[in-house]
């Protein structure tokens, strides 16, 4: 007893020194970030609120992909590499159904509703993806090593791709949009249309989605399915169909944030889904992934940042864009390796 | 004389709630448990006893659906059960308390005690079950806002009781109950057991804790190396030294 009493004495202080300076580095960090942002803003404030506007705009598509990866990895803990380009094939969607089918573009005020509509099929058809890629793949690994279903995401990931490729060809498309060029002019500043309606369409998917997981049915067989699968099992939760929702809330917002990538940049490619994928990935992780809130707030920081790096004077310009995102995410990490909202791993039993 | 082999079924009348047949459990390709053969009657309280690694777990995992059979069937109420999903046992009327507790750790104990109840849509039902496990264990009503995970390990224990008899079924497995109590909630926790059968539950107990298991049961099961090696009932397996000694470590 006497003798733990005494180590228990000596190690706290050197942890707790430990914890202090980690802490002080992160609030220096915070610090110079916030006169960084300071002092762009006083340099040019209509400038700045652009920026911030196309971060958030950015930010909110992150958001919706970062969700996939959550989801997923918060119920079985799979990384779905396929997600990014489940993302890819949601705009290769719209372009098809939007255009193609509905002939939408050409600026009449039926565009709108068509668009709706398009959305809600695209959310569909990702989500029905999602799901077979579920049942056809990851759910007869569900208990072989970690590696075999990750190797098959990345597998699923190729299919992806080429289905991509044989929809929207080897080059890049553009498409015309819905919303027009433009935006709401408020004096100095401008808001895009786009960056509207792309808000407009995130913030009651992100309370639809919330609602699902917290207050329903469903969404309670999903928390306690996350947390122990046999458990729930025994509670009389059908694990697989489960799962299976699961995939398909992930697939319905990826399908989400494809329709809204193409309003918004209006051009398809086969591979868009590797690069946004991984971001959006960073996004999931530097919020703390499998924490819902953490994919949002991750995915707008890094639009945000994004916008910001890209965009401010200050800046270090869009070819460092990707550069500082990772950094960020990996000074993170040392600090807080769990994610900005995740819990310590300790909790998970 | 012993409980062994003096035709188990004739002190038993009547059609079985549960039966298990000649049943063989395997994890990958070892034998856990071969040729088990078992029987539970409403009203009663059977105990499936034997030491560490008989194959008490695995029986009611495979009971519960969690593991399939390789040989051999188990029927509920005359309906095979062999081939269901666990959450389709549940719902036959079949709940478990399994063994390590297995509470939802990030959860409310009441979220718990919620789950439990998951396949029901009586809110009247459900509120009196809620009422009466909380009576049954008051600790839990003190603790009802607590994140399960945070709780005392004899607490945890209550509340994976508490949250199996939420789902208001004909038979409860119960894995251990006992496991991790101090002696006086150990002693609560068998005359709770006596209680829910005297409520109109079935009750199979799997125990390591076998001289009081064998005290409130009518009848038990003796496992050992994956094999039944006795069953009868159970008073006079308690009282018979030669048995106690054997199997049951007395
Ligand atoms: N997941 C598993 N994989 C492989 N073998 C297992 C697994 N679970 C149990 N076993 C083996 O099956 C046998 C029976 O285990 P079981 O858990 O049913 O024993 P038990 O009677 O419940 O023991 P205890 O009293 O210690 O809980 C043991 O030999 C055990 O090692
Ligand atoms: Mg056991």
């Amino acid at each position: 007893m006497a003798i733990t009493a005494v180590e228990a004495a000596d190690s706290r202080p050197v942890l707790l020194g430990r914890e202090k300076v980690e802490r002080g580095i992160g609030i220096a960090l915070l610090v110079g970030v916030t006169i960084w942002l300071i002092w762009n803003f006083i340099a040019g404030p209509v400038q700045f609120v652009n920026v911030a506007l196309a971060g958030l705009r950015l930010g909110a598509i992150y958001a919706l992909i970062a969700l996939g990866y959550t989801l997923v990895y918060g119920i079985i803990e799979l990384i779905n590499f396929a997600h990014g380009d489940l993302f890819m094939l949601g705009s290769v969607f719209t372009s098809i159904v939007l255009v193609k089918w509905f002939g939408a573009g050409t600026g009449s005020l039926a565009d709108w509703g068509l668009m709706l509509v398009t959305l809600v099929i695209v959310m569909a058809m990702c989500a029905g993806l999602n799901i077979t890629s579920e049942r056809v793949a990851y759910r007869r690994l569900r208990r072989a090593p970690k590696l075999a279903p990750l190797i098959t995401a990345v597998g699923i990931s190729f299919i992806f791709q080429w289905f991509g490729l044989l929809l929207n060809g080897s080059s890049q498309k553009s498409w015309p949009k819905v919303i027009p060029d433009g935006g709401l002019v408020l004096g100095p500043v401008t808001i895009d249309w786009s960056t509207i309606i792309v808000i407009v369409v995130t913030v009651p998917l992100l309370l639809i989605l919330s609602y699902i997981v917290q207050r329903t049915r469903q969404g309670k067989a999903m928390r306690a399915t996350a947390q122990d699968q046999d458990a729930a099992r025994l509670m009389g939760i059908n694990v697989d169909r489960t799962i299976a929702f699961t995939f398909a809330l992930g697939g319905a917002m990826a399908g989400a944030a494809g329709l809204l990538y193409l309003e918004t940049f209006g051009t398809t490619r086969y591979d868009a889904g590797f690069q946004l994928g991984l971001i959006a990935f960073t996004a999931a992780v530097l919020g703390g992934i499998g924490n819902l809130q953490g994919a949002v707030l991750g995915g707008v920081l890094i639009g945000l940042i994004q916008g910001f790096n890209d965009g401010l004077p200050y800046g270090f310009g869009q070819k460092w864009s990707q550069t500082v995102v990772f950094t960020i995410l990996i000074l993170l990490m040392v600090f807080k390796p769990e994610g900005i909202l995740g819990k310590p791993t300790i909790e998970k039993v | 004389m012993t409980a062994t082999e003096s035709s188990p079924a004739s002190t038993r009348p009547g059609e079985p709630m549960l039966s298990v047949d000649d049943i063989a459990l395997y994890y990958g390709n070892i034998a856990a448990v071969k040729g088990l053969s078992m029987r539970v009657h409403k009203g009663e309280i059977v105990t499936l006893i034997g030491s560490n690694g008989a194959g008490k777990s695995t029986t009611l995992r495979a009971i519960s659906g969690l593991i399939k059979p390789r040989a051999g069937s188990i029927s509920f109420n005359g309906e095979r059960l062999t081939g269901k999903q666990g959450h389709e046992i549940v719902k036959a009327g079949i709940c478990q308390s399994p063994e390590g507790r297995r509470i939802f750790p990030r959860m409310t104990v009441s979220e718990n005690l919620d789950l439990g109840a998951f396949l029901r849509n009586d809110k009247e039902g459900i509120a009196a079950d809620r009422a009466r496990v909380l009576e049954l264990f008051p600790r839990l009503a003190d603790r009802i806002s607590q994140k399960a995970g945070t709780m005392s390990g004899g607490e945890q224990q209550m509340l994976a009781v508490a949250r199996a008899l939420m789902g208001s079924p004909q038979l409860l497995l119960l894995d251990e109950p006992s496991m991790g109590l101090a002696p006086v909630l150990v002693d609560l926790i068998f005359d709770t057991i006596e209680t829910i059968r005297d409520q109109g539950t079935t009750v199979l107990v799997v125990e390591q804790n076998a001289l009081a298991a064998l005290r409130i049961a009518d009848y038990a099961y003796v496992l050992e190396s994956g094999s039944l090696k006795l069953e009868g009932p159970a008073a006079p397996m308690a009282e018979d030294d030669e048995i106690v000694r054997a199997y049951l470590g007395g």
